[in-house]
């Protein structure tokens, strides 16, 4: 496939991995912060392959881990409504609740539908009238301008039975968490390139320069990252802590002002709370007043109890890289996919995850790397 | 979540009764609707970054022919060619 089978080129990885071996003198912490990164990271092998003074951490890009209890809790409140077709991205399906997930309601009679694109949620509400057709509204900056057309379209066609539950969340704020808390260990920063390809990396600049890291805005394939760690190592050997952009092919400086306008048009900024990181100022994204009779918050008034987190579940560590999946004591034991204790065990861009996926296990190298596996 | 695939633009069409801009995208031989309204310059042969059915950047040729030059450059300076006996 154009655009990448050339990025996950074998001999261009090598030769790129001898490159960061003499690069890199001394030892370096540097996040990815993407969760599709960590995938490919993993998958690859590239976290082995790496000099190890070069050490990564993965970060909270995974919308799917950073959804509090809370907002699942009321997701599966929502979805158990018997006049409900609840529709979410497949990935949300397994994330447990304080008691069950999207796919226990669904086995206890509930209407629970994945779609590919929000705007199937909407051409299912046009087609089911007497459905109350609600789709769960989570992800990043890559998502939001999905999400903000389909909810402009329902408004355009007069759908009086569509709704979005929004638990969008931005990137920024949540790096400058992490970059900013006490025993911080990250050095530098692999920026999410599909984030950067909606909002761009003017406000990385200033980031860049408050908080003395460089970061490399990064595409998704084994070459775009290793890549992408080259220009990083190269930035923290020379103390530089600048902002540069390996993924020049799908990302502009600018972003792409039209998505950026359809998030603006729908949407508003808003302090939001994120699974194991607590409540971050001005992190998430809440529907504009003129769009409130679609919010299902407001369509659906709560009647669920508190959420309870499994408290053996350190996710809030592993989504701030101060705990490698592995080294938490549930993992492979009491905290598998099919027992999932938190989200990022169970999303497909969930770090926990990928260590389960690629054999990650304590104490185990894994040894097949395979650079052209998708 | 934020997986994004590269497509080829193969021709315009409609997105339902939606008056949304959209294209029959080729993603390795499969074909599937996309919308296209946020991505207004982009035309027919052109590849678009696909997100949830939605293209949300035209990937730019020359910047990803730029860059594959520069790596095939590094491989090709720091690796001498085998001499011949």
């Amino acid at each position: 496939m154009k655009y990448v089978d050339e990025y996950r080129d074998p001999h261009l990885a090598e030769r790129l991995v001898a490159k960061l071996a003499e690069t890199v003198t001394r030892p370096w912490t540097v996040m990815e912060v993407c969760g599709g990164q960590t995938h490919t990271l993993v998958r690859s092998g590239i976290d082995q392959m790496i000099p190890d003074k070069l050490r990564l951490v993965h970060g909270p890009g995974c919308p799917v881990c950073v959804t509090p209890l809370e907002m699942i809790d009321r997701a599966l409140e929502i979805a158990a409504r018997p006049e409900v077709t609840f529709c979410s991205f497949g990935d949300m399906l397994r994330v447990p609740g304080t008691a069950r997930d999207l796919l226990g309601v669904r086995a206890a009679g509930g209407d629970v539908r994945v779609v590919y694109s929000p705007l199937d949620a909407v051409a299912l509400a046009q087609k089911d009238t007497d459905r109350e057709v609600v789709f769960f509204a989570v992800g990043f900056e890559t998502t939001a301008p999905a999400t903000a057309l389909a909810i402009r379209e329902a408004r355009r066609l007069g759908l009086g039975n569509f709704s979005m539950l929004v638990a969008h969340v931005l990137v920024l704020p949540a790096m400058g968490m992490i970059v900013a808390a006490p025993g911080n260990r990250v050095q530098g920063f692999l920026a999410a390139g599909h984030v950067c390809a909606v909002m761009g990396y003017e406000e990385y600049y200033d980031f860049a320069a408050k908080h003395r890291v460089p970061i490399v805005v990064t595409g998704f394939e084994p070459v775009d990252l290793l890549h992408g760690l080259l220009m990083l190592a190269t930035r923290l050997e020379a103390g530089r802590c600048d902002v540069d952009n390996q993924y020049a092919r799908s990302v502009a400086r600018a972003g792409n002002r039209h998505a950026q306008q359809a998030i603006a048009e729908v949407y508003e900024a808003c302090d939001r709370p994120w699974r194991g990181l607590g409540v971050l100022p001005m992190s998430g994204l809440r529907l504009r007043p003129s769009y409130h009779d679609m919010d299902a918050e407001r369509r659906f008034p709560s009647t669920s109890p508190s959420s309870v987190e499994p408290p053996e579940c350190r996710s809030g560590e592993v989504l701030t890289g101060l705990l490698r999946p592995d080294q938490c004591e549930a993992f492979g034991t009491r905290c598998t996919p099919e027992h999932p204790l938190g989200a990022p065990m169970v999303s497909s861009e969930g770090a926990c995850a990928a260590y389960w996926k690629y054999g990650r296990s304590p104490g185990q190298r894994a040894s097949a790397t395979n650079m052209r596996s998708g | 979540m934020c997986l994004g695939v590269p497509g080829r633009i193969v021709e315009r069409c409609t997105l339902g009764e939606a008056a949304l801009a959209a294209g029959l995208v080729e993603f390795d031989g499969l074909r599937r609707r996309v919308c296209l309204e946020l991505v207004p310059d982009a035309a027919v042969g052109d590849f678009v970054l696909v997100h949830a059915g939605i293209a949300i950047s035209l990937i730019d040729a020359g910047e990803a022919e730029r860059l594959l030059q520069h790596l095939r450059a590094l491989h090709e300076i720091d690796i001498p060619e085998e001499t011949t006996p």
